[in-house]
């Protein structure tokens, strides 16, 4: 760059040029990641850890009640605790868009609390405070019906934002047009605005669903029978009578069973959505 | 065809309409008169307030000020059952607002068996018949997203004659149609006008105007400044408001010199 440059020369910068600066960061992100395996891979204690976690024979002894029983049973801890909160939730949503002011301010109010608390307290609190609060009241359903509460509870105050935000995403001519055709509002809501609103938020209330999934392990603290346990419980008194920790390496790729096909079904979902806004 | 003048009943009476959103008043004082059988087309340029009139007239905007009659019943009336006077008009919309959730024969029958509470059978049987009337029958099981926007502008037609309206109402139904597809969705306006349908339509059709309606309203600030036949109002229009709005619909080029000259400007910024 010794001669003059002309005016319709390429601004050129002295040093690397963007294609080797490129190169250089690729390179050395990739050197970086190869450094950190090779360094877990050396210090762990590999032969400890498959004593500890991967012991056949007690991890065939868990078969089949790991599934038969501990599986089945987070499965119906979650799926009932979703179906009250997305019943839950759809009211608190209708209730955040109401028209009277009350109604929003309860909805609003709910949904901080239930946000802002750990699943575990709520858990806590369904054990231990509403027995003395209503004594001789039993929770219908026994230990399903008060974990089908409890998540419920706090999966109702995440879908109710998740529902509200699909509502306020249908557009305002759907409304308009079923208003024009004689719907009253709540057959509006019901039979045109809600159908296109959940179909909007089926991703985020699938993901929802994932998370429930996990927090259903918190039913260990309303104490259970032996025939209600679940997978988190399971595995860690079986990791207690066994004194090693296998069971709870198979507790957890039983949860991955479902939650990694849960996660590939939102992506797919997600993909599928953004090809219809296309 | 039709009666130009309004009978005893005028199928659609406003009276002294005001309509504010907050402090920028878009209607100021309209008294519009439609009789039965009659086509009207609204016309005027952009913030004129004349989609905001016809919105007063199903109460989709309620009106600050006035009255708006359907078929002898006050709207406007606090106490009256809207839901019920609104079976009476159908309305179209710029942008179809089609149920995109449900097919093309959902979309008719949906509302009547929701609305009128018509039974299945019924409920279709009139679908179908409505969807002949617009010519899509073929599309009957289609998903509106897969439909042009004429053909879908079609199907709001129908799904609004399905409910037996009296009256029909349409936001400017052809303004966001493609060129080509503008034609089908006015022969479809063309043969219900001919039917002796009471119609308001909002429009810059200017030859829709002129063949097909009895009367031709033109709005320009709020106001009605020019009502009468279309040959008198767009022919040779009284108001000069009206032949500046007609030339730069007519020759769009013209607009540009017009435009920059100072003692319209006032007139473009409404």
């Amino acid at each position: 760059m010794t001669a003059p440059a002309k005016a319709e020369d390429p601004p050129r910068k002295k040093g690397l040029t963007r294609r080797q600066k490129r190169r250089l960061s690729r390179g050395a992100q990739y050197v970086v990641f190869v450094a950190a395996v090779i360094a877990f891979a050396v210090s762990a204690d590999w032969g400890r850890l498959k004593n500890q976690f991967a012991q056949a024979d007690i991890a065939e002894q868990m078969f089949p009640d790991v599934i038969t029983l501990a599986l089945k049973n987070t499965v119906l801890f979650t799926v009932s605790g979703f179906a009250v909160g997305l019943v839950l939730g759809l009211v608190i949503a209708l209730m955040r868009l109401s028209s009277v002011g009350p109604y929003r301010w309860l909805a609003g109010i709910y949904i901080e609390i239930f946000r802002g608390l750990p699943a575990l307290l709520i858990f806590i609190f369904i054990g231990v405070a509403v027995p003395l609060a209503f004594p001789g009241t039993e929770i219908i359903g026994g230990t399903y019906g008060k974990v089908a509460l409890a998540l419920g509870l706090v999966a109702a105050a995440y879908m109710a934002e998740t529902i509200r935000a699909g509502i306020q995403a249908v557009p305002k001519g759907q409304m308009e047009a079923a208003r024009s055709l004689g719907f009253s509002p709540a057959r509006a809501m019901i039979s045109i605005i809600i159908p296109q609103a959940f179909r909007i938020i089926l991703p985020p209330l699938t993901n929802e669903l994932v998370l429930l999934f996990k927090d259903s392990s918190l039913v260990l603290f309303l104490g259970v029978t032996l025939e209600e346990r679940e997978l988190s419980k399971y595995g860690r008194d079986l990791a207690s009578t066994t004194a090693n920790s296998t069971p709870i390496l198979v507790a957890g790729l039983c949860y991955l069973l479902v939650t990694i096909p849960l996660g590939f079904v939102v992506r797919r979902m997600e993909a599928k959505a953004q090809e219809a806004v296309k | 065809m039709s009666e130009n003048t309004p009978g005893a009943h005028p199928e659609i009476q406003v009276r002294g309409l005001h309509k504010s959103f907050g402090d920028n008043e878009v209607l100021r004082g309209i008294d519009l008169e439609i009789g039965q059988g009659e086509v009207v087309c609204v016309i005027g340029p952009s913030g004129s307030g004349k989609s905001t009139l016809l919105r007063c007239v199903n109460l989709l905007e309620e009106p600050t000020k006035g009255q708006v009659f359907v078929g002898g019943t006050e709207l406007t009336d606090p106490d009256v059952d809207i839901d019920a006077v609104r079976r009476r008009i159908g309305m179209v919309f710029q942008q179809f607002n089609l149920f995109p959730h449900v097919t093309v024969t959902e979309n008719l029958t949906l509302p009547q068996r929701r609305v009128l509470g018509r039974g299945k059978a019924e409920a279709a049987k009139v679908a179908a018949e409505n969807l002949e009337r617009v010519g899509l029958a073929e599309k009957a099981n289609a998903y509106p997203a897969s439909l042009s926007g004429g053909q879908q502008q079609r199907v709001a037609i129908a799904r609004a004659l399905a409910m037996g309206p009296a009256v029909m109402l349409f936001d400017e139904p052809t303004s966001a149609l493609d060129p080509e597809l503008v034609g089908d969705v006015l022969a479809v306006m063309r043969m219900l006008a001919h039917e002796g349908m009471t119609m308001m339509v909002v429009t810059h059709e200017m030859t829709f105007a002129r063949e097909v309606a009895d009367r031709v309203v033109f709005m320009d600030g709020g106001v009605i400044v020019e009502d009468g036949t279309p040959e008198q109002v767009i022919g040779d229009p009284r108001h000069e408001r009206t032949r500046h709005f007609l030339s730069r619909l007519l020759d769009p080029a013209m607009a540009e010199v017009e435009e920059g000259r100072p003692d319209q400007v006032g007139e473009a910024g409404r």
